[in-house]
């Protein structure tokens, strides 16, 4: 779903000498388009930022403080970090060689990988907590298999090492998606050519391989990190709430809960969202770095 | 060298596997009549799906998902198709600013997006909380992105001054022209997108959860209230619901070809 919208493989080039601006009524046919968009994203984007920071009283910072202060509330960003990093970095080195392998294989190989990754795609959410549990729960077919024939007792899969594999799973897909193009783009004859002035395959990695492939790298890691910290659907499923997580969190302050607070929740909202954007600062700022990231 | 030849195989093997495993798992499980404390079921039987498919409650969830999603798609084919060939026709400076501000609805969190929605539409003039009408709009911005950027894609690679000229030159008028020709070069870009953003609807849960709940049961939420239930049906649900998705990703992808 990601890799199609943000995949912009054309450009605009035709001829700008249309008729353009001599029928200003046709701008109203994009008049509903914005009204939607502005009713259901920009509308309730608006009232989350202007509710984090103003109360009857005027501009206030206290629900930040009061966020900031509570070890409970740290405790729900600290755990959403560590399961989005965590699981975006391993998502990301698994899908890495996974991309790596795929550029290797014929094609009939690669059309198959693709499709299938596209259709495990689907298995998200609610859904992929369900067959989690079906696998890996108490009475789970891997958790039975390893107790009788090996003895052991697994994780427990409504922790936050469950969760943590249940991230990986619905981060790989997408992962792949992003990353095989990139992959794809990469010369053998570069290596080729490393090697024949006597690199060793390590050199090759680090000096040839890697930097060519960082903006991607960066690139996947960011989306796959925003991904896993607005997830809410299959933590949510997994542990019927009962874990402390950002986006539960914010949910148990709107909807049912004994204390609603929707303009604490509008603050953590806030803070949610600087996360994402600080991240995305950073990406393009280590972009920078790579000249030859915009080729 | 057996290595180096065959490693790229066995690792995609063993990544399809792993993405396989909860699949298949719940598959065996959903056909399985009993699969208590050992590790092989007890026998298998399509009961579980027989049961499930007579079940009105399920039904219902599944003709409501059907409805709010068709409708929402409705919705935002009738919009968004005439607004991109306007931004391409007529004012094709207006497609990067347009590129920038669908990108919001796909980057905010839908939770995000919930908690200020609850609180605009919970009353006043529009009392949208608790009924489907709310899930048109949020689902209309999910599939903005989708859609537009389909579009983009196909139109930008259209010739469409010459073709909109040609026919108007054989006297058809610009909507006329518009329908009898542009439309059918979309036709592949449209369907794709119709049934990539159709199974993508089908699988949301946190607007319709959030938002309206038990009032209006889908399917994600009949399934979610589910849970209690044995794992058996639990897991013919799963399986029923991914085939329906199958079967939209399978049809967007012969379109796309």
């Amino acid at each position: 779903m990601t890799s199609l919208i943000l995949s912009r493989t054309t450009t605009w080039d035709a001829p700008r000498t249309g008729p353009s601006t001599r029928r200003p009524l046709a701008l109203l046919w994009l008049l509903p388009l914005l009204l939607l968009l502005g009713l259901f994203c920009l509308a309730p984007l608006g009232w989350v930022l202007w509710h984090a920071i103003w109360s009857p009283d005027g501009f206030t910072l206290s629900r930040f403080a009061s966020i900031l202060d509570s070890p409970f509330y740290r405790q729900a960003f600290g755990k959403s970090l560590w399961l989005s990093g965590c699981s975006s970095l391993a998502g990301l080195l698994i899908a890495g060689v996974g991309a790596a392998a795929l550029t290797r294989v014929p094609g009939r190989w690669r059309d198959a990988v693709i499709a299938f990754t596209n259709m495990s795609s689907n298995m998200a959410g609610v859904p992929l907590a369900f067959a989690f549990i079906v696998i890996l729960g108490t009475n789970g077919a891997i958790t039975l298999m390893a107790r009788q024939w090996w003895g052991i007792e697994l994780f427990d899969l409504y922790s936050m090492n469950g969760l943590l594999l249940l991230y990986i799973y619905f981060q790989l897909p997408l992962a792949l998606l992003l990353l095989y193009p990139a992959f794809d783009n990469l010369q053998p004859q570069w290596q080729e050519a490393a090697a024949l002035l006597g690199a060793s395959p390590w050199q090759i990695l680090r000096h040839i391989t890697l930097p060519v492939l960082a903006p991607a790298l960066l690139g996947t890691f960011i989306l796959l990190f925003a991904n896993a910290m607005g997830a809410y659907a299959s933590a949510y499923a997994l542990t019927l709430g009962n874990i402390n997580l950002l986006t539960i969190r914010i949910a148990s302050l709107v909807s049912g809960d004994l204390f609603p607070d929707p303009e604490l929740a509008a603050a953590l909202c806030v803070l949610l969202l600087l996360i994402l954007a600080l991240i995305c600062w950073g990406n393009q700022l280590l972009k920078g770095r790579f000249h030859y990231a915009n080729r | 060298m057996p290595i180096a030849r065959h490693w790229p195989k066995a690792v995609l093997g063993s990544l399809m596997g792993l993405l396989l495993l909860p699949i298949f798992a719940t598959l065996v499980y959903s056909l399985s009549s009993h699969w208590g404390a050992t590790i092989l079921p007890d026998g298998f039987s399509l009961n579980w799906y027989l049961q499930l498919w007579a079940e009105p409650r399920f039904l219902a969830a599944l003709g409501r998902s059907l409805l709010v999603c068709g409708g929402s798609l409705l919705l935002t084919y009738l919009v968004v198709v005439p607004a991109a060939f306007v931004i391409f026709y007529r004012y094709p400076q207006l497609d990067k600013p347009m590129g920038l501000l669908i990108l919001l609805p796909f980057a905010m969190p839908p939770v995000v997006a919930s908690v200020g929605l609850l609180s605009l539409y919970a009353g006043g003039a529009l009392p949208l909380v608790g009924t489907p009408w709310i899930l048109l709009g949020c689902y209309f911005s999910l599939a903005l992105p989708l859609l537009y950027r389909a579009l983009a894609n196909r139109l930008s690679r259209l010739a469409l001054h010459d073709l909109m000229a040609a026919a108007q030159l054989l006297g058809a008028s610009a909507p006329k022209a518009f329908w009898l020709v542009i439309l059918p070069s979309l036709r592949k870009s449209l369907f794709s997108a119709l049934f990539l953003s159709f199974s993508f609807l089908m699988g949301e849960f946190v607007f319709a959860n959030l938002l309206v709940g038990t009032r209006f049961e889908t399917l994600q939420i009949y399934l979610y209230n589910m849970r209690a239930t044995s794992g058996h049906y639990t897991s013919a649900l799963v399986i029923s619901y991914f085939l329906i998705t199958l079967l939209l990703t399978w049809l967007a992808s012969r379109f796309n070809r």
